[in-house]
């Protein structure tokens, strides 16, 4: 079993959370220019990645906020904790690998405009051309 | 008492070096792996392969599954290539001389609200139209097969009935392995293992080869059979699977006298159950929720599935765990496998069987196989090709076909 640090809540176990899959998948900046393909990808397409993964979580019996983290898929150990909105913290520079729990303010939606910060998705089969940096949602 | 065990036959199979060369490999040593190379020689008659598995012969996914088989599932494409699996099932001891104990004994699956009701008797009606056995059967009826079942109506989740498939059942998923084994080795197939592919050689868009850690391979035909980590060998392909590995567990008792006639399955509780020809009570439940490729699972997988099979099933309160333990299963958002063609030219995948792909097993090696040698599809396996996600004629089998596995 996971024991999770929710940034508002701390340190639970996994089953007062709920899974969201992979972090950092951008809503398309422009849906309707969309191909069929590109639309498999948006929406079935996610990386499975075996080693570090960012993906999202929600505290549902808690503060029922989403929050993204950093585990690996293997040893499951989990590496960061970090608001939505937020760069991936090994790919973004300026924040610290170890982001601490308590600093983080999560959002309410998944991957919402909370912070506004423009991260790239570190995806490198994303649909990037013809999507919007992480946050940028209107 | 229960079963004894058959004898095994007295030659297995060869531990050649592998060659330089051949004009087809297999990337799994799995039952889908086996399967895939034993259709390959017997219906293609192509026997310069070989089957490269990282670790011990079906040491994955094949090892650790509950082994239920069934063609109970509601979608025409899905009962079609089940079905299609269980006729197999029940002629390949006899073709591969190898008794795997295949039992059919049959499977229920438990209705526990009246939704559960509904649709259980929706896929009966859908399995008969299929040419698929299928039965609905009241309380009672529940208890005459499975009198160690309880079904009163005090308990958080009653049962309101079944479905019921006569002709599934459990085989011995080990012994299913070393039986395809044995008769792809008969058949001049190089079975190797402790080698692992690691890469892919490409001439353009085409796979040449395949790099392992024993070398190089050249080939003209690569087959993908990775269960779990069939997105990792994608990656390295160049080219990516809808694909998301969950740890998925199960455990057994030690051995009692026979008790459990059946095989009991429950969606809504979400536990499975059986007895092993030994005497063991194998069980599972669901998926971990999140990603992962580490072989085990969550602990309070386990409680739950403990706390409803105890419940449905009163005497397995005085039984104990002997072990737990877990696979690296290989989920699609439709719960339906992938089976076809690749964005890489002469490459071929077999994943997506997810939580229930030990059923499809021959099924798959069978259509896989064709989908090989010809570079098309099978009947069979055709609504399963990976462009379905583009199309969106998805086969969504998930909560459809009662519980997976
Ligand atoms: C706990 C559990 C219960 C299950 N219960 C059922 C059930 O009751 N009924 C049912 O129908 N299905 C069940 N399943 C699902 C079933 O086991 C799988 O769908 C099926 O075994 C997958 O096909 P396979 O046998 O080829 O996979 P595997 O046996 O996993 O074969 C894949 C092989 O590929 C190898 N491999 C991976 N990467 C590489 C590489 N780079 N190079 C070389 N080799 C590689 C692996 O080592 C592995 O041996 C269950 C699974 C689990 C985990
Ligand atoms: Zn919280």
């Amino acid at each position: 079993m996971l024991l999770i640090s929710c940034p508002n809540c701390g340190s639970r176990d996994e089953t007062e959370f709920h899974y969201g899959g992979q972090a950092h998948v951008p809503y398309p900046e422009n849906p309707s220019g969309l191909n069929d393909r590109e639309w498999a990808e948006y929406l079935f397409y996610r990386d499975n990645t075996k080693g570090t993964f960012a993906e999202r979580w929600l505290h549902s019996t808690g503060c029922r906020q989403w929050f993204n983290m950093l585990r690996d898929t293997v040893t499951y150990e989990i590496q960061a904790v970090y608001p939505m909105g937020s760069p991936r913290p090994d790919a973004g520079g300026n924040v610290s690998a170890r982001t601490t729990p308590e600093n983080g303010t999560a959002s309410t939606a998944a991957d919402s405009t909370t912070t506004g910060s423009a991260a790239p998705s570190t995806s490198t089969t994303s649909i990037s051309s013809t999507t919007a940096p992480e946050g940028a949602t209107p | 008492m229960a079963d004894l065990l058959p004898e095994h036959p007295d030659f297995l199979w060869r531990n050649p070096e592998p060659k330089s060369s051949y004009d087809a490999v297999i990337v799994g040593g799995g039952g889908h792996g086996l399967a895939t190379a034993y259709f390959l020689a017997k219906n293609h008659g192509m026997t310069n392969i070989a089957v490269l598995e990282k670790g011990w012969l079906a040491g994955g996914n094949m090892a650790r599954n509950t082994t239920i088989i069934r063609s109970n599932y509601l979608w025409d494409e899905s009962a079609a290539i089940y079905e299609h699996a269980l006729k197999l099932w029940e002629i390949l001891p006899e073709e591969l001389e190898y008794d795997f104990l295949f039992s059919q004994r049959g499977v229920m699956n438990l209705a526990h609200t009246l939704g559960d009701v509904r649709e259980s008797i929706r896929r009966v009606g859908a399995n008969k139209l299929n040419g698929v056995d299928a039965e609905w059967l009241d309380p009672q009826q529940v208890k005459e097969l499975c009198p160690i079942l309880n079904i009163s109506d005090n308990i958080r989740y009653p049962v309101m009935g079944a479905t019921y498939q006569p002709r599934a059942g459990i085989a011995k998923h080990d012994h299913v392995a070393w039986a395809f084994a044995r008769k792809c080795d008969e058949l001049g197939v190089d079975i190797i293992q402790n080698c692992e592919v690691t890469g892919f050689v490409k001439d353009g868009n085409r796979v040449v080869g395949v790099k392992t850690n024993r070398g190089t391979i050249n080939t003209e035909k690569v087959g993908l059979c990775a269960a779990g980590h069939s997105s990792v060998l994608a990656e390295m392909a160049g080219f990516r699977l809808p694909i998301q590995s969950h740890p998925l567990q199960a455990l057994v008792s030690e051995l009692h006298e026979p008790v459990h006639p059946t095989v009991v399955m429950s969606n809504h509780v979400h536990v499975y159950v059986s007895q092993a020809h030994k005497g063991e009570l194998v069980m599972g439940a669901g998926v971990d929720s999140y990603n992962g490729y580490g072989q085990r699972g969550s602990f309070h997988v386990i409680e739950h599935q403990m706390a409803a099979a105890v419940e449905l099933f009163p005497i397995f309160a005085r039984a104990h765990v002997l072990r737990t333990w877990g696979g690296i299963v290989d989920t699609t958002l439709d719960a339906s496998p992938i089976v076809g063609t690749t964005p890489v030219e002469n490459m071929f995948v077999n994943c997506g069987w997810g939580t229930g792909g030990f059923k499809g097993t021959p099924a798959a090696g069978l259509t896989f196989a064709h989908t090989i040698a010809t570079g098309a599809p099978h009947k069979l396996n055709k609504p399963f090709a990976l462009e379905r996600f583009e199309t969106g004629a998805l086969i969504d089998e998930h909560g459809a076909a009662a519980v997976a596995h």
